[in-house]
């Protein structure tokens, strides 16, 4: 078995010299100081993928995103120019949440003509627009136009639907996706309209999750009881992980990685509904036909014969995985506090033509969520632990060069914004721990 | 029979389907942890053979189209996933590692 190709400096983390080697210190993941630092420099300030356009389809159509890390819910509607626009979802008479039903951190979806606020009935247009004040007459040189929902920077790319919440961004949408986002551009996003969406609470750090699903390094040992006999699981954990390919753009970066790239013979041992529903883990062995001449340069960069996915992340919160047998899923991370946060993964597929493929990605499905629960345990594991700030150096594998680059374009987007040296509370962050410190 | 959940093909599958027909993954996935190994045993071993002749059954209709016993069918299918995770690997009903975390989906499509 012929491993993939590292680069010439020797190592995928030393083509990258910034990153350096050495041991890392997680206080970036258990600090509550360093989490407010995060929502204001990051969070604040990044475009932030909030969903697909597929999600309102028609004039009308909306949904609300509660944004704990800003303090915020916001509205996606589109306007009946079939413009999409986002809103913080706020009435402006005297500050009621706009959009909800029952409990008001439950996040809405619909149709709908005009937003009406349920505490004294003023109606706003889906462009924003305060279209109606009850007993205006009773209030004083009101002029409405000024009193619009607050509007926040929206922009689409793909089909994902982008927000910034400051005032004026530092880029626009596409300069700051940049040149990973570019290659993979002319992907049919738009076909995978088949959704499996899950959530759930997490209780660790946002960035421990994004650390668990981009390394592949821990495949062949958390999951090892996953394979369909001991023999296969021993031979994974014997040959261990090797990417195909690292790449680093910016804050952005990306895992390409073997996988399953054709459908197992015969004699292959795999579990056995595997075998009868066609599909497992990397999705429905009989691929769809996406109409495409060939994928975008962006997709299997190693151009291995044996690629089986890609896995891109985009800095801040949110990960685009394109497998090979033509589906895709999304990660989102949305931070609730320093040791918590929300996790999304959301599985796409092409609609399914009959039973049998329906039952193929039900098996998907079902799979991914066994993955998933070992991973989102794994991490409470890791995070009370880290709390205990007993040890402050972690080392760090070649093949989790990506989880060496999360932390420092963090730490660089923190600094960055508290001027360099230190953050407001006085503390420095280092991305590698101070060797001086004696534990 | 007073009211058949499945097509008369399946009958032998009948005593099943009170108990894994479930129209969500939710109400699947709940059902699967009060489950006995005993009792998902039971149902994979009789399910499992019948599971391609339940495809090719299903197959020949529209998807988005399935008659009540033939969408019934096609959720005893999706039973049949689910129980195969503990059937066949884990040898338990929960996943192992993986504690109190849980993993809601808040968004399926239809049959
Ligand atoms: S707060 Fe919305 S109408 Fe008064
Ligand atoms: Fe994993």
């Amino acid at each position: 078995m012929t491993l993939a190709q590292k680069p010439g400096a020797g190592s995928w983390t030393q083509a990258y010299p910034e990153l350096g080697t050495g041991p890392v210190s997680y206080e970036d993941s258990i600090s509550p100081e360093f989490f407010e630092a995060e929502r204001e420099a990051i969070f604040r300030r990044c475009w932030l993928n909030l969903g697909r356009v597929e999600q309102v389809p028609r004039v009308g159509s909306y949904f609300t995103r509660e944004l704990a890390v800003a303090n915020t819910s916001i509205i996606v509607v589109r306007g009946q120019d079939r413009k999409i626009r986002a809103f913080h979802n706020l009435c402006r008479h005297r500050g009621n949440k706009l959009v909800w039903t029952d409990y008001p951190g439950v996040e809405e979806r619909g149709t709908c003509q005009q937003f009406a606020c349920k505490y004294h009935g003023w109606r706003y247009g889906l462009d924003g627009k305060l279209n109606f004040i009850q007993q205006e007459q009773e209030f004083f040189d009101v002029n409405k136009a000024d009193y619009g929902l607050v509007e926040v920077n929206c922009d689409i790319w793909e089909g994902f639907i982008f927000v910034n919440l400051s005032k004026t961004p530092v880029q626009p949408l596409r300069e700051f996706l940049g040149e990973m986002a570019w290659g993979i551009e002319g992907y049919p996003f738009h076909k995978f309209t088949q959704v499996f969406r899950y959530r759930a609470e997490v209780k660790a750090n946002w960035k421990l999750f994004m650390d668990a699903f981009q390394e592949f390094y821990h495949a062949p040992v958390l999951h090892k009881k996953q394979s369909a006999t001991p023999e296969a699981a021993q031979a994974l954990y014997e040959m261990g992980y090797h990417g195909l390919w690292y790449q680093l753009f910016g804050p952005h970066r990306m895992v390409s990685s073997m996988g399953r790239y054709r459908a197992p013979a015969d004699e292959e041992p795999v579990k056995p509904i595997d075998r009868l529903t066609r599909s497992g883990l990397f999705g429905p062995w009989d691929e769809p036909d996406l109409g495409m001449a060939e994928l975008p340069r962006g997709l299997n960069p190693a151009r291995s014969p044996m690629w089986g996915l890609d896995s891109f992340q985009f800095f801040p919160n949110f990960t685009i995985l394109i497998w090979k047998p033509n589906w895709y899923l999304t990660y989102h991370y949305w931070p609730l506090s320093a040791d918590s946060h929300l996790f999304e993964g959301t599985l796409y597929f092409v609609p399914p033509r009959n039973a049998a493929e329906r039952l193929a990605q039900e098996t998907a499905a079902v799979t991914f969520k066994e993955f998933a629960l070992q991973d989102g345990n794994t991490l409470e594991a890791t995070h009370t632990m880290l709390k205990s700030r007993v040890v402050d150096k972690f080392l760090l594998c070649d093949q989790e060069i990506l989880c060496r680059h999360l932390h420092k374009a963090v730490q660089d987007w923190v600094s960055g914004y508290y001027g360099g040296e230190g953050l407001p509370a006085g503390r420095v962050w280092s991305r590698t721990a101070p060797s001086s410190q004696a534990r | 029979m007073a009211h058949q959940l499945l097509p008369d093909e399946f009958a032998d599958l009948e005593s099943f389907a009170p108990h894994w027909v479930l129209r969500t993954e939710r109400e699947r996935y709940a059902k699967r942890l009060a489950s006995s190994m005993e009792q998902m045993q039971a149902f994979y071993d009789a399910a499992f053979p019948r599971a391609r002749a339940a495809v090719n059954y299903l197959n020949q209709f529209e998807l988005d189209n399935l008659p009540e016993q033939a969408r019934n069918l096609l959720y005893l299918l999706f039973s049949l996933v689910m129980v195969s995770f503990p059937v066949e690997v884990w040898k338990q009903p929960h996943v192992p590692d993986a504690g109190a975390a849980y993993l809601d989906l808040v968004e399926e499509p239809g049959p």
